[in-house]
């Protein structure tokens, strides 16, 4: 009996192995396992058998059913997946054509420099302040120390909204920096203070290297105990960040505005070996921003008592310093919405510009 | 400010190097600008003796000569020159130097078969002239060897700095030297300021009239007599030359001189040509003309200082002397006006005739009122060194203002405020060496400023001036505390929507732009504004004379420039300020996009099409999402569609009366003006209108616990028969409606409407309901569809399709 077991078993599995299809697997199945299967007559034989003998061979009959037909299945599984491979052959396609169409869009380099510059200050506990882009001359000019007589109030420096007679409102004006923001946040809040202001600013200027609107970012820290010292270390720390060189090199020349004093205007380092300007430690100079101490008329003007609050103030382009950090050569450019220019300059829209995660994607 | 280092040395007493000096005024505040040293080029040429000149054996025109340098060699130098001869002295460049005028680098080299070891050179070729017809030709007594900058004098640097408004004391080479002093460069030399005798009553009387006031405090001036005006001295006329000035006569040139050297202008009238005996400071009556040194006629405004004798003007206070008496050379009577003007009043006249002049800016930067007292002995002394003759005595009118000022200076303040600690003493020291009167008391230094310093008003200027004199490279740098362990959130939400917008934008496939805040006119009206409130009054130029009322059309502007280049299919976005009017809350912030050319470029698998209004809605909903909005109260208003869009293709978004957005399709005619073909998707967001979210009560970011129903979802579909002019939105609504516990989605999977449908069009809707406690049954599911049938109907009084 046992070696007929045997015997059977390895017939069955060698021809469910040998099935070159489904339906001569299932013939196999049929014949093995079916009503009148060879394993089906053997177990009704087992009837005949004294009930000792009748376990035995019950219970490897079971085993070998058990076998024949997870071999069954198995090659079941094996052949409708052949089938289904041979049938994926023509569903080919050739994968070296371009996918569906998808475009990621650029952020402009003003948006990118600004993230970046919001990012730095940031982590100096600035907040951002926002004015007006037509302000009156009383917030561009007359509270900035800036009299009505002042050189930088003509028309040929200034745009001027018009009247409704089409003459000239010389109280209303595009600002020309964003230095009026720093009078509104000293009229509306008390020190301390510590506020970048960026946006749109205007002068009537267009050449090579000026265009009639631009970018400014100001920077006011006022209260008890900041001296001029912090000023060049606000500075030095926002440039070493921004530009991504430790230590990168600044000079403070003594300058004059109105609105400060001491004023000055900051130099960065740089090298033009091979006619090729590079930010960094070098022989060269490159000027950035200016800045200074508030001067105390101003403080007086927007109701902050100068002799006990003080600080600083400095303004600087964003196109500019954009220009210097990617190596855009023309300031023009910005403002053409070239969609060359775009993309080859502008920023994938990812994460937010920061100290932490990188500055730049 | 131009001047010579020798003109510096005038002033100075220094043994510093040009290059020490030129860092020094950087570090002073006194921006150096740049140095011209016509020696540096000049250097290799020396004074040779051509000791021979002979035929070139093999050319007609050449000749060889035998040239004497001064180092005792002898050198061979082939010269092509009609004048180059035996005997004569030249210029020698030896082989190896850069020769300015041509730019060539001197080899030697061989000649027609002569040698030739250097260059007998032409004004030209030394760059200093454009003679060319021979080699210079030096007089006999120049000394052979010797550097020909050196001898023609060519070896005097000019130095050319920047003077911040501020300095109008640094507007003379003396200020510039005594600022060089303070910071211990070297030592200020005296300057004789001593009177001058006059031997005579001048015949000429200043007088004020007496309505001038304060615009011209005073006047001072000498009459002299048989004088003789003519060059003025070699060694002037180099230093004017040099700074850019052209030699006159002596008697102007000493105006010119003096002005540059101790920033101190004066005019001078030929006395002779002066009618009656007082000139007088006046105002101008409206429409008195002048002719003015500058050979202009300039027709006077009511008000403006002048100087008039008894015929008229005959000077622009502080601007501009008069053509008809001014000097010239045949002048043997000269009268001198050393007088003081009001800055404004210098600035506005000058603005007002569209004069720029030295005397201009000076007068308007503030001058020395001393000068007043100086002015008159120190040109006095020129005059009659130069031009010989006899003095008179002073004239005057009016009183010289004293503008000194008292400050006091806590030198603690150094440290608190400026951030360098600086001892009193040498603060006290440095003041002085600026001409400050000090006294000192411990630490509080009491200073008298000087009277050629306008500039300095309060303790914050006395702080400066040492800071700038030790040099704001000494202030150490101190980074700011930030006072939180931690950085703090620094951005507003509508600043922080701003980025998310342009994020959000650029993700979906958009490029950012920037572009002007203004635009031409006829575009804003054409786009809603109101020109009168927009205009500027002096635009740039005339295609950028408005504030602009929309983003859109400097989009499509951008659009028009990029299909010119070739690039058709564009999405360009912005998020900036818009106008309505002037005020400072009349500006917005509006999130602008265009789609242009293809949405879907050809492409192997892809069907290609134009953008539409609803891409301009995706993304509208794309950036109302991603700031937050509440997307599912959002409205489509039936507003009416402005001008610039296509009155069937243009919707708004509105949460109740708010309007958010703007979306649709650019009108064809529009687009057509900006050379754009096919439908141009548009959309307008208004940042500034997107609500705040209600705080949370305790604030916290905690969610609402999500409910999760462990049924599954069952989707019915429906399709409804409704007037063509119900929208799909008010359907979508009655749906939600129905059962607003059960029904979770609905969406729009088909609309048809075709000529057979008689004004009606179907819609059909995929209905997803959620059930919540047990599954639904059969009879669950009929009443719910009676439900949505029964509330489509009362809403827009559709029924369901057959």
């Amino acid at each position: 009996m046992t070696g007929d077991a045997d015997d059977l078993k390895a017939a069955l599995l060698t021809r469910i192995e040998a099935a070159s299809d489904l339906k001569e697997l299932d013939d196999v199945r049929v014949e093995a396992l079916g009503k009148k299967g060879r394993i089906t007559e053997q177990m009704k034989g087992l009837g005949a058998l004294d009930p000792e003998a009748r376990k035995a061979a019950g219970q490897a009959l079971n085993v070998l059913k058990e076998t024949i037909a997870t071999a069954i299945e198995a090659r079941k599984f094996g052949l409708e997946r052949d089938a289904l491979n041979a049938k994926l052959v023509d569903d080919q396609v050739d994968v070296s054509l371009p996918a569906r169409p998808e475009t990621m869009g650029r952020l402009h380099p003003i948006s990118q420099t600004l993230d970046e510059i919001i990012a730095i200050f940031g982590e100096m506990g600035f907040a951002v302040a926002e004015g007006p882009d037509i302000e009156s001359d009383y917030y561009n000019f007359t509270a900035l120390n800036m009299p009505a007589e002042h050189p930088a109030r003509q028309m040929h420096d200034t745009f001027y909204m018009a009247d409704d007679q089409g003459g000239v409102d010389m109280t209303t004006v595009l600002r020309t920096h964003t230095s009026p923001v720093q009078v509104r946040t000293m009229e509306s809040q008390k020190p301390p203070i510590r506020i970048i202001a960026p946006g749109r600013t205007y002068r009537s200027d267009s050449d090579m290297t000026h265009t009639p609107m631009f970018h400014q970012v100001e920077g006011l820290v006022i209260d008890k105990k900041t001296h001029f010292g912090h000023l060049k270390g606000v500075l030095q720390d926002f440039c070493s960040a921004y530009f991504e060189i430790d230590d990168i090199p600044l000079q403070f020349r003594p300058s004059y505005f109105p609105f400060t004093e001491p004023s000055a205007e900051v130099d960065i380092g740089c090298s033009r070996k091979g006619g090729e300007l590079t930010i960094g430690p070098g022989e060269g100079w490159l000027e950035i921003l200016g800045c200074g101490m508030v001067n105390p008329k101003v403080l007086a003007m927007s109701g902050i008592d100068p002799d006990e609050y003080q600080g600083f103030a400095f303004g600087m382009g964003i196109e500019r310093i954009a220009m210097l950090k990617y190596g855009i050569p023309d300031l023009r450019t910005f403002f053409d919405a070239d969609l060359r220019w775009l993309k080859h300059y502008g920023f994938v829209p990812l994460e937010a510009a920061s100290l932490v995660r990188g500055l730049t994607p | 400010m131009k001047f010579t280092l020798s003109w510096l040395k005038d002033h100075l007493e220094t043994d510093a190097s040009l290059t020490e000096i030129t860092d020094a005024l950087t570090s002073l505040g006194l921006e150096l600008e740049g140095v011209d040293d016509p020696a540096a080029k000049l250097g290799p040429f020396t004074i040779a003796y051509v000791r021979e000149a002979k035929q070139h054996p093999n050319a007609d025109r050449l000749r060889v000569c035998m040239v004497e340098t001064g180092t005792g060699d002898v050198v061979q130098v082939v010269c092509g020159a009609p004048n180059a001869r035996t005997g004569m002295k030249g210029v020698f460049a030896p082989a190896g130097s850069h020769i300015p005028g041509t730019g060539v680098d001197l080899k030697p080299g061989v000649i027609r078969g002569e040698e030739s070891n250097g260059m007998l050179c032409s004004e030209r070729e030394m760059g200093l002239s454009d003679d060319h017809d021979g080699i210079i030709d030096l007089p006999e007594d120049a000394p052979i060897g010797m550097s020909f900058a050196e001898y023609r004098g060519l070896n005097d640097p000019v130095i050319d700095i920047a003077i911040t408004p501020d300095r109008g004391d640094c507007l003379g080479v003396r200020g510039v030297a005594r600022d060089l002093a303070a910071k211990g460069l070297g030592t200020l030399k005296p300057l004789d300021l001593s009177p001058v005798e006059g031997t005579y009553d001048s015949p000429i009387q200043w007088a004020r009239s007496s309505d001038i006031g304060s615009d011209v405090p005073y006047v001072a001036g000498r009459h002299f007599r048989g004088v003789k005006n003519g060059p003025s001295p070699a060694w002037m006329q180099r230093r004017l030359i040099a700074i850019g000035l052209r030699p006159i006569s002596a008697l102007v040139d000493i105006t010119n001189y003096v002005s540059f050297d101790l920033g101190r202008p004066l005019h001078v009238f030929d006395a002779a040509k002066v009618q009656g005996d007082t000139l007088t400071m006046r105002r101008a009556k409206a429409g008195e003309t002048i002719l003015a040194l500058d050979e202009k006629t300039y027709t006077l405004e009511d008000g403006m200082p002048v100087i008039g004798d008894a015929a008229g003007p005959q000077g622009i206070g502080g601007v501009m002397g008069g053509e008809l008496s001014g000097c010239t050379d045949d002048t043997t009577e000269v009268f001198l006006e050393v007088a003081l003007f009001d800055p404004i009043r210098v600035a506005e006249t000058g603005r007002r005739l569209n004069i720029d002049s030295d005397a201009r800016y000076r007068f308007e930067r503030g001058l020395d009122t001393q000068g007043l007292v100086w002015g008159p002995e120190v040109t006095a002394r020129l005059v009659q060194k130069l031009c010989g003759g006899e003095v008179s005595r002073l004239t005057t009118a009016g009183d010289i203002p004293d503008n000194r000022k008292t400050l006091t200076l806590r030198t603690d303040r150094l440290e608190s405020f400026g951030g360098l600690a600086v001892p009193a003493e040498e603060c006290q020291a440095i003041l002085d060496r600026l001409g400050f009167e000090t006294t000192r008391d411990g630490d509080v230094i009491t200073a008298i400023t000087p009277t050629w310093r306008n500039d300095v008003e309060h303790e914050q200027c006395l702080i400066e001036e040492v800071l700038r004199v030790r040099g704001f490279d000494a202030i150490p740098a101190v980074s700011l505390d930030r006072e939180t362990a931690l950085s703090q959130p620094i951005l507003t939400l509508g600043q922080r929507r701003v980025a998310f917008a342009k994020k959000q934008l650029a993700q979906r496939g958009m490029f950012e732009a920037v572009t002007w805040s203004f635009l031409a006119k006829a575009d804003a009206v054409t786009f809603g504004g109101d020109p009168q409130v927009l205009a500027l009054a002096n635009p740039i130029s005339a295609d950028l004379d408005a504030m602009r009322p929309s983003i859109l059309p400097n989009l499509l502007a951008a659009a028009q420039r990029n299909t010119g280049r070739g690039y058709a299919d564009l999405a360009l976005f912005e998020v900036g300020p818009v106008f309505r009017g002037r005020g400072p809350k009349d500006q917005d912030m509006v999130a602008t996009g265009i789609r242009a050319g293809k949405q879907i470029p050809r492409h192997w698998m892809e069907t290609s099409r134009s953008p539409d209004v609803f891409d301009a809605k995706a993304d509208v909903m794309a950036v109302l999402e991603a700031c937050g909005a509440p997307i599912d109260r959002l409205q489509v208003g039936d507003d009416v569609a402005p001008d610039w869009y296509h009155p069937g293709r243009f919707g708004t978004l509105r949460l109740g009366p708010m309007l958010l957005a703007r979306f649709g399709e650019i009108h064809p005619a529009i687009a057509k003006d900006y050379d754009l073909r096919g439908r141009v998707a548009a959309f307008e967001i208004f940042m500034d209108v997107i609500p705040q979210p209600k705080a949370k009560k305790g604030g916290g970011k905690t969610r609402p616990l999500l409910k999760a129903s462990p049924l599954q979802p069952v989707g019915r579909d429906f399709a409804f028969l409704v007037d063509a002019n119900v929208s799909a939105e008010k359907v979508v609504r009655a749906v939600l409606g129905a059962d607003k516990a059960l029904i979770t989605d609905v969406s729009v999977f088909d609309v048809y409407q075709g000529a057979d449908m008689a004004g009606k069009k179907s819609i059909a809707l995929a209905v997803t309901l959620q059930p919540v406690d047990a599954t639904l049954t059969d009879k669950d599911l009929d009443a719910l569809a009676d439900k949505v049938v029964t509330s489509v109907h009362k809403a827009t009084g559709g029924v369901l399709r057959g």
